[in-house]
């Protein structure tokens, strides 16, 4: 039970000029459950990934069993019993194959499987494997036809196809039901109590309270905190991974200016309970929940990208019902999107014309576009944001992933709005680029109101004056960020306990 | 104009980028310029080594074929950028030419109605690929290829698959009374004085007016931008604002009225609706417009590319007809320059794009 199975020493690991681990000491018990916690940027997925032999380390070792363990590729990694399940669940499973062949997929990359299919013999060891899994999956089904929470499960399976040393697990609960999760944690239980090391890495609080043998907090590449024992300290493991206390992130909540979106009984879904809403001038406000919460849909609503069941939504006081983007923008709505690379970034465009990208009418005259114009309001944003690059032609792709974003903020920061909606603004940037584009969001909130979508709390307390929580696609509770009790929020999120704190879990009269 | 493209290069590179070391100058002098020198060594080679090749005639055949199909490859060029692809001009373009023989042979109306019949059908042909894309979400490929195919048997329809010609007998025995205005054969076949006498052919002119504005339209005006945004990241250009729906469709309607433009200068040029002629057409057409893309390093559709590739494609077979190359060989050749000009394009832009 107590036998160390896995010890890194000392593990640096640095891309370009980012040391993203720093002498790294971490030992990983057989036979217990770590909880990893970090913020963005801490280095938590590095860490993963030189685990599972994505990425080699650049000093220190590993050792596995008491053996060195240097992994050149994800499968020397796998056949040395490290086996992973990433947070991407569409990287787990082929969703045009069926799931037997999904569990089995490893296998058959396999060089002694031969060349032939041998279905008959694949079905029965998948259906095996599902059921040691408490999966009630028809294991001939084609994947696609399975909701994510399934996928995600299959993708689990798999990993535990291999009779894993190590299991390392990516928030494998990010789209899972409470019952699913509980299939899962039963499962990590059992492995655990083989002896298998299982490696966690979650912001789930009641995940964490679920599971945890012992947490490990994570902060800018080091180990900031090792909690043991009987009694876990999640407090303190939460003060040790964001560096501060919960109320330290300097904001000063602003006086807010006249009502800007004024929400009346929206649902929706039309099954879920309706909300009231304001947002002022002058405030930002951080919308939280978990996947599937509501929170995509809300902001889909705002913008045009899908309607409501029923309700209100009024801008400046006149109805605001956008059918796409296009509206939405003319009604001074703007909305810089989540997952920039699928939904922001013009890959073959400089850094000017990604930023002029929607407001290219502004900068032409007779449609032919005022090169000049545009350059200026370029490098006036390449200024304001801190953008850094060469010169405002560079390609969007030279920039880091921070910069990028501040590209992407810069396209909506360039023009006056209403209400300006940021789903994930701090998505796969780096902390100094996320303290960056925070301040600059609050800088620039004084004649608009603005919405800020994001799913990790450490972001919407470093960001907003009040922080709303949804679940099942209504708002459950909400916050002013002062003083507030990091616990109470990871509650009202997780839906541990009912909360009613705030004005906003109004009931139903409908 | 290649030559002074090439001459540019030793003034326009150095020092721009300094910290790079030589092989990545070499290797984006080769990008940019290699290209365009190979078309002017191209040409000398054929000078030298093709009798006859560097003479007035030669060029006037150069640019005749170079016309009409670097007109069909700009209306690919506008489907390209958009992220899509039209299969359909060839076949549009023979349509075209057998309606403009049909209106004014059989159905004996002036060349203007005929001209306006033409353009209308490739509008709407353009539209209706636009819309089975976009609405019915049929992929561009299919939706063409399927357009094609209904279009290559539409044209032989209304004669029971014979050629249009004067004077020739109709399907229920009687004679064709009209004839081509000679006004609208001039279109094709008129040859205007350009430093020499009778050099350029009037088609050319429309090859480069065409391109003019097809250059002007995709590089200069915030609709070309736009078309741009879409088929680089065609869901980030909708998420700000962009009709994307609409910028499709107006892209497969310009490839479609093009095509038809093209049809009716071929039809000018035979003077007759001929269902053998024009089967190269898209061949060359979308070879002219993927050879654009390693022009000048752009790597992404473009319309001064597409006409250089064009350029190329002509210069090409007729050098190698001078040569007395055989016919079989030509398309050989055409597919050998294509597969290099397209490994030149995406594996040395892709090592540029990971060099730094």
């Amino acid at each position: 039970m107590n036998g160390t199975l896995c010890d890194l020493r000392g593990v640096d690991k640095s891309f370009g000029d980012n040391r993203v681990l720093k002498q790294l000491n971490l030992s990983l018990p057989a036979g217990s459950v770590t909880v990893l916690m970090g913020a963005n940027g801490a280095g938590k997925s590095t860490l993963v990934k030189i685990l599972s032999g994505v990425h080699a380390l650049d000093a220190g070792s590993i050792s596995l069993l008491g053996k060195d363990f240097r992994p050149s590729s994800p499968s020397e990694a796998i056949r040395a019993g490290v086996v992973t399940v990433h947070q991407n669940i569409n990287d787990g499973v082929i969703p045009d194959l069926d799931v037997a062949s999904n569990l089995l997929i490893d296998r058959l990359a396999e060089p002694g499987y031969g060349f032939f299919l041998k279905r008959k013999q694949n079905y029965a060891v998948a259906e095996r494997i599902a059921s040691q899994m408490g999966l009630s999956l028809n294991v001939r089904q084609s994947v696609a036809e399975l909701g994510v929470a399934d996928r995600q499960l299959i993708a689990i399976a798999r990993a535990m196809a291999h009779d894993p040393q190590l299991l390392i697990l990516d928030e494998p609960t990010s789209s899972l039901s409470a019952s699913e999760a509980e299939r899962l944690f039963l499962l990590i239980e059992r492995l655990s109590a083989k002896g298998v090391a299982v490696l966690y890495i979650s912001h789930r609080m009641s995940d964490i309270r679920r599971i945890a043998d012992r947490i490990v907090s994570m902060r800018d590449g080091e180990i900031s905190g090792v909690f043991e024992g009987d009694a876990l300290d999640y407090e303190g493991a939460v003060n040790a991974m964001l560096g501060h206390r919960m109320t330290d992130a300097d904001i000063t909540i602003g006086a807010p200016g006249k009502n800007v979106l004024v929400i009346n009984d929206l649902r929706l879904l039309p099954e879920s309970k309706p909300f009231d809403f304001d947002l002022a001038e002058n405030e930002i406000v951080a919308v939280t929940g978990l996947l599937g919460s509501g929170k995509s849909a809300f902001a889909q609503s705002l913008f045009g990208l899908g309607r409501p069941a029923s309700g209100q939504i009024r801008i400046d006081g006149q109805d605001f019902a956008p059918t796409n983007p296009q509206a939405a923008i003319k009604g001074g709505v703007f909305m810089s999107s989540k997952d920039r690379a699928n939904n922001a970034v013009v890959a073959d465009f400089d850094i000017t014309r990604n930023i002029t990208l929607p407001f290219l009418s502004r900068y032409s005259s007779l449609s032919f576009v005022k090169r000049s114009d545009e350059r200026r309001t370029a490098n006036e944003m390449i200024e304001a944001l801190s953008i850094v690059c060469q010169g405002e032609s560079d390609s969007i792709g030279t920039l880091s992933g921070g910069n990028q974003q501040k590209v992407m903020l810069a396209r909506w920061l360039a023009e006056e709005c209403r209400l300006l909606l940021l789903d994930e603004p701090f998505q796969g940037v780096d902390i100094r680029a996320r303290r960056d584009i925070g301040r600059k969001i609050r800088e620039t909130a004084k004649n608009r109101a603005t919405l800020v979508f994001v799913s990790e709390l450490d972001e919407a307390l470093e960001v907003a004056d009040r922080i709303i929580v949804m679940a099942e696609h209504t708002v459950t509770a909400e916050f002013r960020n002062e003083n507030v009790d990091l616990n109470e929020i990871l509650i009202a999120v997780t839906g541990a306990v009912p909360t009613d704190i705030g004005n906003a879990a109004r009931t139903a009269h409908a | 104009m290649s030559i002074d493209q090439t001459d540019t290069p030793n003034t326009a590179t150095p020092g721009v980028h300094k910290p790079q070391p030589k092989s990545g100058n070499a290797i984006d002098f080769a990008i940019r310029y290699g290209f365009l020198a190979l078309l002017v060594g191209l040409v000398i080679f054929f000078s030298v080594f093709a009798n006859g090749f560097a003479g007035p005639r030669s060029a006037v055949f150069i640019f005749q074929s170079v016309a009409i199909t670097g007109i069909l490859a700009l209306g690919v060029t506008c489907t390209l950028v958009v992220g899509g692809f039209d299969l359909s001009i060839g076949s549009v373009a023979t349509s075209s030419m057998m309606l403009a023989a049909y209106m004014m042979v059989v159905l004996e109306q002036p060349a203007f109605v005929a001209i306006i019949a033409c353009l209308a059908m490739g509008a709407v042909i353009g539209l209706i690929n636009g819309l089975l894309i976009v609405k019915t979400k049929v992929p561009d490929l299919l939706a063409t290829l399927g357009m094609m195919f209904l279009l290559v048997g539409l044209q032989r329809i209304p004669t029971e698959g014979r050629s249009i010609a004067m004077g020739m007998t109709l399907p229920d025995g009687s004679t064709a009374e009209g004839t081509f205005s000679p006004l609208f054969l001039q279109l094709g076949r008129h040859r205007f004085d350009f430093m020499l006498e009778n050099l350029l052919p009037a088609p050319v002119l429309f090859l480069i007016a065409i391109g003019i504005l097809v250059w002007v339209f995709l590089e200069l005006t915030r609709h070309g931008r736009l078309m741009y945004a879409i088929g680089s990241n065609e869901r980030a250009a909708s998420l700000t604002g962009t009709n994307v729906n609409k910028y499709k469709i107006m892209a497969y309607m310009i490839s479609g009225v093009l095509a038809s433009i093209g049809g009716m200068l071929l039809a000018a040029r035979l003077g007759r609706g001929d269902i053998a002629s024009g089967t190269n057409l898209l061949l060359d057409a979308v070879a002219a417009a993927l050879i654009g893309f390693a022009v000048l390093g752009a790597a992404k559709p473009n319309a001064f590319g597409t006409s250089m590739g064009a350029l190329f494609v002509g210069i090409l077979l007729q050098g190698l007809t001078m040569m007395n190359a055989p016919y079989y060989t030509q398309d050989f050749i055409k597919g050998l320059v294509l597969v290099i000009a397209l490994v030149f394009t995406f594996s040395l832009s892709a090592r540029k794009a990971g060099g730094h």
